[in-house]
């Protein structure tokens, strides 16, 4: 590269309002997230509207802050991406409608990008691809493995049936009446807890890399039940250990005999519930056997962000993809029919 | 000095372009259509036909509810980010005044209204000169027109919903009540850039949409709140 490249992204596709600047694909120049959780936290979720109104009021301060920690200016970009879904329609539609206005007043190139395609990529800030790869996707949204056999190719492997892995830790943890949002307060008392009850695991059938975790939240709901009828008490910490040894148990050994079965130099594990330490630990351990390089971002590159959004757009402006003025918000978009379009935009 | 107006805070969908006072285009249209997608490729055509670019632009004028929650907040988040990005002013008029414009030659009261569902409306009275009478409020049409009826002037009403209240409307002020032909029922965008013109600009960051209305969720919990 001649000169340097410059991708600015914006992410609002949940609760979280953010901008970054990408240099040259994969380095970090600049990630600014402001986050509504304190807003949201006295509903036990979020609310959509409230997210959105959220995200009007925060959008030109989040952009001009990440300006002024970059001291770039506008001019600088050489192009804008967007995540343009899936997510909360009201949420994203701030956010693509705030990039098309920055792409027009600037007459930058503009770039759609799918918002796990960038879950995945967020890892190359840390280290450069080798293909192929696999991520393990695990969000409130998602669970899914993700085969990339190069840049901007994404095939579906396994994904979940019912409830994502996030969801199942939200559930449990109002079951528990832990406050929102539940996922590191499980994995907290998990860690100072033991295993005690021995819940359920859906291998699902043969060689199936699919996921389902309704039977056990709904396990997990049922024992505290009877247990309280018996007039039994389990700790909370041993349930939240017992929940999560079975949800990172099926994660962890459906990740490696994937790893195996395809052959891929590194497995990604990436969203937001790749900061969970019993997951990062299990995962650290069976895949010291393996071939496979493991990687794991760091905390504040698997939550939601805008850098990820701007190194999966990177790769796809330079596949030579551009969006037009008619960009929409997409809650449902497919994540291989996005591959699919960047593909056929190179051809 | 040449303005971009914008609205889509309803189901019309408005974009004009303003050089020097004259009106140098408009688009318009009353759309069960998608904004977010509209909207952009409408301000490229217009400004291109008008032959003026992003950076000629001095000033930018959004309607800025009450309206559709998303409706609203497209036009503003439009308005908003180009006005950051190009680094000149943006103003927010309402989108009732917006309407109210098209009755200003009006003896009498103007009332636009846009229907809220559920019997209710977002209004406001505005006299001839565009000052308002009564402030806008999200209120039920039934109670609304019980305070207007002992007003001592006819008034307009103007509204692209116009046909969802009619008989009431006509119910309760008989003929005092003055409906008028269906193209003045909605807002022009030239008349958001006239209105915006010379309003003062505050920051951009500050400019928000004047919803008129709780999310359900907040009104809830505050409902809640009170009753503990
Ligand atoms: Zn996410």
């Amino acid at each position: 590269m001649s000169k340097d490249q410059y991708i600015l992204a914006i992410e609002t596709s949940c609760d979280e309002t953010a901008v970054a600047i990408v240099k040259n694909e994969r380095e970090l120049v600049t990630n600014v997230v402001a986050s509504q959780i304190e807003s949201h936290k006295r509903f036990g979720g979020v609310v959509p509207e409230i997210a959105s109104r959220h995200h009007i009021e925060q959008m030109t301060i989040t952009l001009q802050e990440a300006l002024d920690e970059s001291g770039l200016s506008l001019d600088d970009m050489d192009a804008i991406a967007v995540t343009e879904g899936p997510g909360l329609v009201g949420a994203l539609l701030v956010g693509v409608n705030a990039a098309k206005s920055v792409a027009f007043a600037k007459q930058k190139p503009l770039v759609g990008v799918h918002h796990i395609a960038g879950h995945i990529y967020a890892n190359r800030l840390e280290k450069e691809f080798e293909f192929p790869l696999l991520a393990l996707v695990v969000s409130g949204g998602h669970t899914e493995l993700v085969l990339m056999r190069e840049h901007g190719s994404f095939e579906i492997i396994g994904e979940t049936r019912d409830d994502a892995a996030g969801e199942a830790y939200d559930k449990v943890a109002r079951t528990l009446k832990l406050p929102y949002p539940g996922g590191p307060h499980i994995d907290r008392l998990a860690a100072e807890g033991e295993e005690t009850i021995d819940f359920p695991r859906a291998w699902l059938e043969d060689g199936s890399y699919d996921f389902s975790f309704s039977g056990l939240k709904s396990s997990v709901i049922n024992t505290l039940h009877n247990a309280k009828q018996k007039g039994i008490e389990h700790k909370a910490e041993d349930v939240a250990a017992s929940f999560q040894a079975s949800v990172v148990d099926v994660l962890s050994t459906k990740a490696v005999r994937a790893a195996e079965e395809y052959g891929v130099k590194q497995m990604i594990v990436a969203g937001g519930v790749a900061a969970n330490r019993g997951l990062r630990a299990a995962l650290q351990e069976k895949f010291e056997a393996v071939d496979t390089e493991l990687l794991i971002p760091p905390i504040h590159l698997c939550t939601d962000n805008a850098a990820m959004i701007a190194v999966a757009g990177a790769v796809a402006y330079n596949q030579g993809h551009r969006a037009g003025w008619d960009l929409n918000a997409n809650p449902g978009l497919d994540l291989e029919l996005y591959s699919n379009r960047t593909k056929l935009s190179t051809e | 000095m040449n303005i971009l107006a914008i609205d889509t805070s309803n189901y019309v969908m408005g974009v004009a372009v303003v050089k020097d006072g004259v009106v140098a285009g408009e688009y318009v249209t009353h759309l069960k259509k998608n904004h977010s997608i509209r909207l952009m490729p409408a301000i490229h055509s217009l400004m291109e036909e008008t032959g003026i670019s992003p950076e000629e632009l001095d000033r930018i004028a959004v309607a800025h509810g009450p309206g559709s929650y998303t409706g609203v907040r497209i036009g503003l988040t439009t308005a908003k980010t180009m006005a950051w990005s190009l680094d000149i002013p943006v103003v927010g008029v309402s989108s009732l005044e917006a309407v109210a414009r098209q009755g200003a030659f009006f003896d009498g009261y103007v009332c636009p209204f846009f229907d809220a569902r559920r019997g209710l409306v977002y209004t406001g009275l505005y006299k001839e000169n565009m000052e308002l009478e009564k402030p806008e409020k999200n209120v039920l049409m039934e109670d609304w027109l019980n305070e207007l009826k002992d007003l001592d002037q006819k008034v307009l009403f103007l509204s692209q919903d116009i046909s969802v209240h009619e008989e009431m409307i006509r119910e309760v002020l008989g003929d005092r009540a003055v409906l008028p032909a269906f193209p003045y029922h909605y807002a022009r965008p030239s008349l958001i850039a006239f209105a915006g013109a010379e309003m003062e600009a505050g920051s951009v960051h500050e400019l928000v949409p004047n919803y008129l209305r709780l999310p359900e969720a907040e009104a809830k919990w505050l409902a809640q709140q009170k009753e503990n």
